[in-house]
């Protein structure tokens, strides 16, 4: 258990490709911080910098309070849970859990205990004797999470540990992650794409875009409060519409708009807080076609081109409809729902 | 295992299209080996007018023989010295380069040329650097006071065509040895630094577990070679000598039958050397092998 410090870290690959331009990030001892961002931004990059896989170019790591730049991996105490499981494949579950523990000179009964206890906590007691190409992905999986726990480490690093999975699986290994991490109180880094898994699973969630950190936050706070376009757009699904301010002015309801900070460029609406019935309060009128209607079960969402502004708007409304596709609707922009940008630099005012 | 088959309309394609790898196999391998066997049970007169058949004698005769024995011996150490040499330095130059290889900067195909170069001029090149009088080799020793004639120390004999032998060998090994270091997931090596295991012994429990299948391959390949096909080596460089001490089985199969006139001895340790060399491969596959699955 420990903190973890990231002060100006940067990394640059021998190629000369600069992957990570300068982070700064805290993370609070049994805190599980999620890294989110799109496919190249350097996620999996600063994992491999806090496990020592790759040496840092700039800037210093510290895990509990040691600045470990120039420690081997091993000397970190971190354990990593790899995007393919990295088992290793001609030792079984057993062997594979016991490595870390009989390379750092464990006792065998200290060592039995322990693997015994991952193995219940994982429900992989039955698989001990079995290789690991004898088991199905999602057991794979906790034999992963198992090598991972078994050496009660300062700090978990994952790497997209879930992407192997299906859909249902993942959902329930994600609670069952976020379970153990709760329990064992260990200091957590989690790469991942996928935004449920992000939003769910995060104490604090941290945006990445090319290498830099774009915002850090609460997963409800970036999601209620972006601090970028692109933290806007990356976080949210369906992701929130934007409208240029300058095409709203001449609506019905254009007031709304007075109460927006000075230099407000862009103006962002989540696609739940469209509404498609006069509201109380302030809110722009706009009418346009319905494209398409995709049903998600308890909502639906519905792609309107709204001929006016030259935009298809997205609105998830809630239950079902009974609208059709192509026909007319009307529906009303909340002031309260406004979220104003700048759109020079692309950031949030106020 | 998914097994991919091809319908033939015609029945005999198949048979057409195998021909030629057929007829190759008959004429340079079938075919002599059935010669071998027929004429290891026969006695040919030194002029070559008239053959009787002798049932078991040349066999006889070749186990009271103990010079055939020790060229067993010698032929056991030779195989093993150039399979243990060719194939630990060419994986200790795989290792090497596959570090280069990820970083992607290395020219693999430089390490292949001495598989390009026939065993004679090998065995030339090794014989003229080891040669007593004019080469380099014995005049650098000689600085060191080891004085150097393989003419002469049936040892050094033994050396000098091991080394010519595997140095032969080493770079089809590498190749292998580097297919195989590259299909080593790196994950499981850095899983393995994270565990807390150090260079060497991440190699010996990681990497060279999965590079068993590999090495037990070159292994087989390595012996055959060794056993029978450094003929043109150890002609090039000692000729079997000095007294014998680098007669392996597989020359002295030539000296016997070509220099010695011998053709019944001669055919009946061929036969010989077949059957060990079955035997070897039958064994390695027997034992070995399960061993090696992962
Ligand atoms: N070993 C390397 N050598 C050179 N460049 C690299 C290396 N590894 C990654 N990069 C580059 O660094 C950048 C960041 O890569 P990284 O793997 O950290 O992205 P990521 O955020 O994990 O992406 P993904 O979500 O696709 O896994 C990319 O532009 C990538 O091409
Ligand atoms: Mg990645």
């Amino acid at each position: 258990m420990a903190t973890l410090d990231l002060k100006g870290v940067k990394k640059t690959y021998p190629g000369g490709v600069a992957a990570v331009h300068g982070v700064d990030l805290e993370i609070a001892d049994g805190e599980l911080v999620v890294l989110v961002g799109p496919s190249g931004c350097g996620k999996s990059t600063l994992l491999r910098m806090i496990a020592g896989l790759e040496s840092i170019t700039e800037g210093t790591i510290s895990i509990a309070g040691d600045v470990v730049n120039r420690k081997e991996p091993a000397e970190r105490d971190i354990a990593m849970v790899f995007q393919n499981y990295a088992l290793y494949p001609h030792m079984s579950v057993r062997g594979n859990l016991e490595y870390g523990l009989k390379n750092r000179g464990t006792p065998r009964e200290d060592i039995d205990q322990r693997v015994a206890e991952a193995a219940r906590i994982l429900e992989i007691t039955p698989f001990l004797d079995r290789k690991p190409r004898q088991l199905s992905g999602g057991q794979r999986q906790r034999v992963a999470m198992g090598r991972a726990i078994v050496r009660k480490p300062k700090a978990f690093l994952f790497d997209e540990p879930l992407s192997n999975l299906d859909a249902k699986l993942r959902g329930q290994m994600r609670i069952e992650i976020r379970r153990l991490q709760r329990t064992l109180g260990t200091t957590s880094v989690y790469v991942t794409h996928d935004q449920l898994e992000a939003m769910t699973l995060a104490d604090r969630l941290v945006v990445m875009n090319a290498g830099r950190i774009e915002q850090v936050g609460k997963p409800i706070e970036l999601y209620d409060r972006p601090a970028s376009l692109f933290v806007a757009g990356f976080i949210g699904s369906p992701p929130m519409n934007l409208f240029e301010i300058d095409k709203l002015r001449s609506l019905p309801g254009a007031e709304a708009l007075q109460t927006l900070p000075a230099g407000t460029g862009i103006v962002g609406v989540r696609p739940d807080t469209v509404a498609l019935s006069q509201a109380n309060g302030p809110s722009i009128k706009l009418t346009g076609t319905i494209e398409l209607i995709e049903p998600v079960g308890g909502e639906s969402h519905l792609y309107v081109r709204c001929e006016g502004i030259n935009q298809i708007v997205t609105i998830v409304a809630q239950g079902r409809t009974g609208l059709t596709e192509t026909s007319m609707l009307d529906f009303w922009l909340p002031q309260a729902g406004f979220h104003p940008f700048n759109i020079e630099t692309g950031k949030r005012l106020a | 295992m998914q097994t991919k088959r091809t319908i033939f309309p015609n029945k005999l394609l198949p048979y057409l299209l195998l021909t030629p790898q057929l007829a190759i196999t008959i004429i340079f391998f079938l075919w002599p080996a059935g010669q071998a066997l027929k004429s290891s049970f026969e006695r040919e007169d030194p002029f070559g007018f008239k053959t009787t058949f002798v049932w078991f004698h040349n066999y006889a005769r070749l186990f009271s023989d103990p010079e055939y024995l020790n060229s067993v011996w010698r032929t056991a150490i030779f195989a093993v010295s150039v399979t243990a040499i060719s194939m630990s330095v060419s994986l200790l130059l795989a290792v090497a380069v596959n570090r280069l290889l990820r970083s992607g900067k290395f020219y693999t195909t430089l390490l292949v040329w001495p598989y390009a170069v026939a065993p004679v001029v090998a065995g030339i090149l090794w014989w003229f650097m080891f040669n007593p009088t004019i080469g380099i080799l014995p005049y650098l020793l000689d600085q060191f006071g080891i004085n150097w004639n393989h003419r002469i120390n049936g040892s050094q004999a033994m050396i000098l065509v091991v080394i010519a032998a595997a140095w032969k060998q080493i770079s089809y090994n590498f190749l292998f040895f580097v297919a195989g270091l590259q299909s080593v997931p790196q994950s499981l090596t850095e899983a393995a630094a994270i565990d807390g295991a150090g260079p060497f012994k991440r190699f010996w429990t990681i990497v060279f577990p999965l590079l068993s299948p590999t090495t037990f391959f070159l292994m087989i390949v390595n012996i055959n070679y060794a056993m029978f096909d450094t003929f043109g080596t150890i002609d090039a460089t000692t000729q079997g000598g000095p007294a014998g001490a680098t007669n392996t089985l597989v020359y002295k199969v030539y000296a016997d039958g070509f220099l010695g006139l011998n053709i019944g001895s001669s055919s009946a340790q061929s036969v010989m050397l077949m059957l060990i060399v079955i035997a070897l491969t039958v064994i390695q596959f027997r034992w070995v092998e399960r061993r090696v699955q992962y």
